[in-house]
């Protein structure tokens, strides 16, 4: 059987490709102890030598649009162009190429299926930033295969976040069922407290450092029972209003498991958005 | 009203390097257009299985037309579409990060809860 070998949230900071990129004045002055954190959570996911990555994240209006919108959807192809044109425009990203790990695509659409959750899939699947992002920060290199996992956070009406607990304990489940003698990584990205196209957006730290506060908590300590008490669709409105992106970290702590104290914590206070890196290792950390 | 058609105007129109500028430059003479050629079109169909009862309401219109970014927050347009697409016309005409604390310095006068964005 796999093994899961790490199970890794983030943020996605689409900045963060162009900060730490970028040299003399062009570089800004919180650029250096960014890259810093960076590599360091870096590392916690190459001491693990994961052969396959699972990568949860979320389409931010790219290829899945309001006329056909899933809840949760799997991509099942051999290859994923990733990036957009509005990514380039935006961010500087550029654009890249992921090989698909498609037998174990295979195994989570079967078995999440028969566990209950009537997964959508894709077999032709460009995708955003939500995980180019965690390539780019967590393994530059670019050399594993993937299988994306896509979460609605966008476009109501979303699933509940107990939802997303239950689907990350269920991909935990399914990863350590695939009859296959691999290392699996399972890496999540989110937001903590987050405003876009709103009154508080782009303020000199996130919208609501409390809620960051708490969040950081919950998933340090692995308290689902916590989180799930607190949080729900309609309190996510109030840290800020792109803040339901904190469902896909609530599913990685279903991955982590309830209690499961993560092994590696940091976090860094930017204008705008708090970022937030968070490591288990399930059996240990003998890598 | 149609949240959803403010929002598929904002997202073909973003996606589209052409009609970006031609938004930015003609926004009157781009939404007369795109909803005389644009709004009834399934993204996933061939142009001849398009559908037929798409439109702008007055006030939705005059808002595109307009570039009223809060005008369509508080219609209920999805925030990221708004910002995604105004951005990238009029980010180029400020200091970094002055567009994105103008459009905040606009929106100042909401408070919560914000316009419903369901669809």
């Amino acid at each position: 059987m796999a093994e899961l070998v790490a199970v890794i949230a983030s943020t996605h900071h689409p900045f963060y490709y162009r900060a730490s990129t970028a040299t003399g004045e062009d570089r800004p002055p919180f650029a250096d102890e960014w890259v810093r954190k960076v590599e360091a959570f870096r590392e916690t996911l190459t001491r693990a030598r994961p052969d396959v990555l699972v990568m949860v994240g979320s389409d931010h209006f790219h290829q899945l649009w309001l006329d056909n919108m899933p809840q949760f959807l799997v991509g099942k192809a051999p290859f994923y162009d990733a990036n957009f044109y509005n990514e380039e425009r935006e961010f500087g990203l550029p654009r890249m190429l992921f090989k698909g790990q498609e037998d174990l695509s295979s195994h989570v659409l079967r078995e999440g299926l028969d566990a209950g959750f009537d997964l959508a899939f894709s077999n032709e699947l460009r995708i955003d930033h939500s995980i180019t992002c965690p390539i780019i920060t967590l393994r530059p290199q670019n050399d594993l295969p993937i299988v994306p996992v896509y979460t609605n956070i966008f476009a109501p009406p979303l699933p509940r976040p107990k939802r997303f607990v239950q689907l990350g304990q269920t991909i935990r489940e399914l990863v350590e069922s695939w009859p296959a003698d691999r290392r699996v990584a399972v890496i999540g990205t989110g937001h903590l407290s987050l405003e876009l196209g709103g009154p508080r957006q782009f303020g000199p730290h996130g919208p609501d450092p409390e809620f960051d506060r708490k969040a950081v908590e919950w998933i340090s300590t692995g308290d689902i029972e916590g989180c799930l008490a607190e949080v729900t669709l309609d309190s996510l409105h109030l840290p800020g209003n792109a803040t339901h992106g904190f469902m896909d970290f609530m599913l990685m702590m279903g991955v982590a498991g309830e209690g499961r104290k993560a092994d590696y914590v940091d976090t860094y206070d930017l204008f705008h958005t708090m970022e937030a890196y968070f490591t288990w290792y399930p059996n240990g950390g003998q890598a | 009203m149609s949240k959803y058609l403010l929002n598929k105007f904002l997202f073909t129109v973003d996606r589209d390097p052409e009609l970006v500028e031609r938004y930015r430059e003609e926004p009157r003479a781009t939404v007369e257009m795109w909803e005389a050629d644009y709004a009834n079109r399934i993204l996933g169909c061939h142009e001849g299985e398009s559908s037929t009862w798409l439109r702008f309401d007055d006030v939705e219109r005059e808002a595109l037309a307009a570039h009223d970014y809060p005008r369509l927050f508080e219609l209920g347009a999805h925030p990221f579409l708004t910002l995604t697409l105004f951005i990238a016309m009029f980010e180029r005409d400020h200091e970094p990060l002055g567009f994105q604390t103008e459009y905040a310095r606009r929106l100042s006068h909401l408070s919560l809860p914000y316009p419903d964005i369901a669809t």
